[in-house]
């Protein structure tokens, strides 16, 4: 088994993305089936962009299997009070100036719904949010 | 359609990503909004957007977009060239407004189907 861990500060948008893009080249060269590199990679960068977006710090992981791809998000943040409705498409608390830069269309958690085989979110209000999903080839 | 045949028909500016000009268009995706790109953006597609900083690179990157085309004269930030650089995505400019620029690109692919 492989393991890659990334750390996430909140509103550090310029590094937003290098979990997925690493985790991508990993499982590039681990020939992972492409389709699921592509909905790997759209979920985690999903993920990882919350994290910068609506936390204030967290850890990715990324556990790459013979079969399944399982990747672990935790952060440290203000949680998540209500889940299904932040679930729902266009619901967003992003701030002015994250939906100045095109982030905000409350797409994000769909899309990681759609891409992954499995989604689970633990969220602890003035916690911290933990977002669990898994991908099978 | 290859990006670089795009440049020269639609008269681009090619900000940076020059080597990699030689991608082959499956289509075109407007907007502005980036989660949606990520989610309903095709590979190979030309992202038009006014956009300009980093995580568009990103974005296309991992999406493996043709290209960025940005419209209405826009000029990418400088994290962004960089990026792109490495990222070997181009990124590409007009003075065109996002509606005429669309629509120049959708005849062109079309007519090269
Ligand atoms: N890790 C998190 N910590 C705290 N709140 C979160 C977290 N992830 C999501 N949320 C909440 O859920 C809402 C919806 O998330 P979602 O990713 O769908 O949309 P968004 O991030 O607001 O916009 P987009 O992803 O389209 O750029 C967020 O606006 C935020 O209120
Ligand atoms: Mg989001």
């Amino acid at each position: 088994m492989i393991e890659l861990k990334f750390n996430i500060e909140g509103g550090d948008f310029d590094s937003a993305g290098t979990a997925s893009s690493e985790t991508k080249k990993k499982l590039q060269q681990l020939n992972v089936d492409s389709k699921v590199i592509k909905r790997t990679v759209v979920a985690l960068y999903e993920g990882e962009v919350n994290i910068a977006a609506h936390a204030y710090r967290g850890v990715v992981t990324v556990k790459v299997s013979d079969h399944q791809i399982l990747a672990i998000l935790k952060d440290e943040g203000p949680g998540i009070a209500d889940i299904s409705r932040a679930m729902m498409v266009g619901f967003s608390t992003a701030s002015p100036k994250v939906r100045e830069m095109g982030f905000g269309a409350g797409m994000g958690l769909p899309n990681m719904k759609k891409n992954a085989d499995d989604l689970q979110i633990e969220s602890t209000p003035g916690v911290g949010t933990t977002v669990t999903m898994s991908f099978v080839f | 359609m290859k990006v670089s045949e795009l440049v020269k028909e639609l008269n681009l500016v090619v900000f940076s990503g020059e080597n990699h000009l030689n991608r082959e268009i499956s289509g075109g995706y407007v907007s502005d909004l980036l989660s949606d790109v990520m989610g309903n953006a095709r590979e190979g597609n030309v992202w038009i957007t006014l956009q300009t900083h980093r995580n568009v690179v990103a974005i296309a990157s991992l999406k493996e977009l043709a290209c960025i085309l940005l419209v209405s004269s826009l000029v990418p930030e400088q994290s962004a060239l960089d990026h792109s650089n490495q990222e070997g995505i181009p990124v590409l400019g007009t003075s065109l407004s996002t509606f005429e620029i669309a629509g120049l690109l959708y005849q062109k692919i079309k007519i090269a189907r």
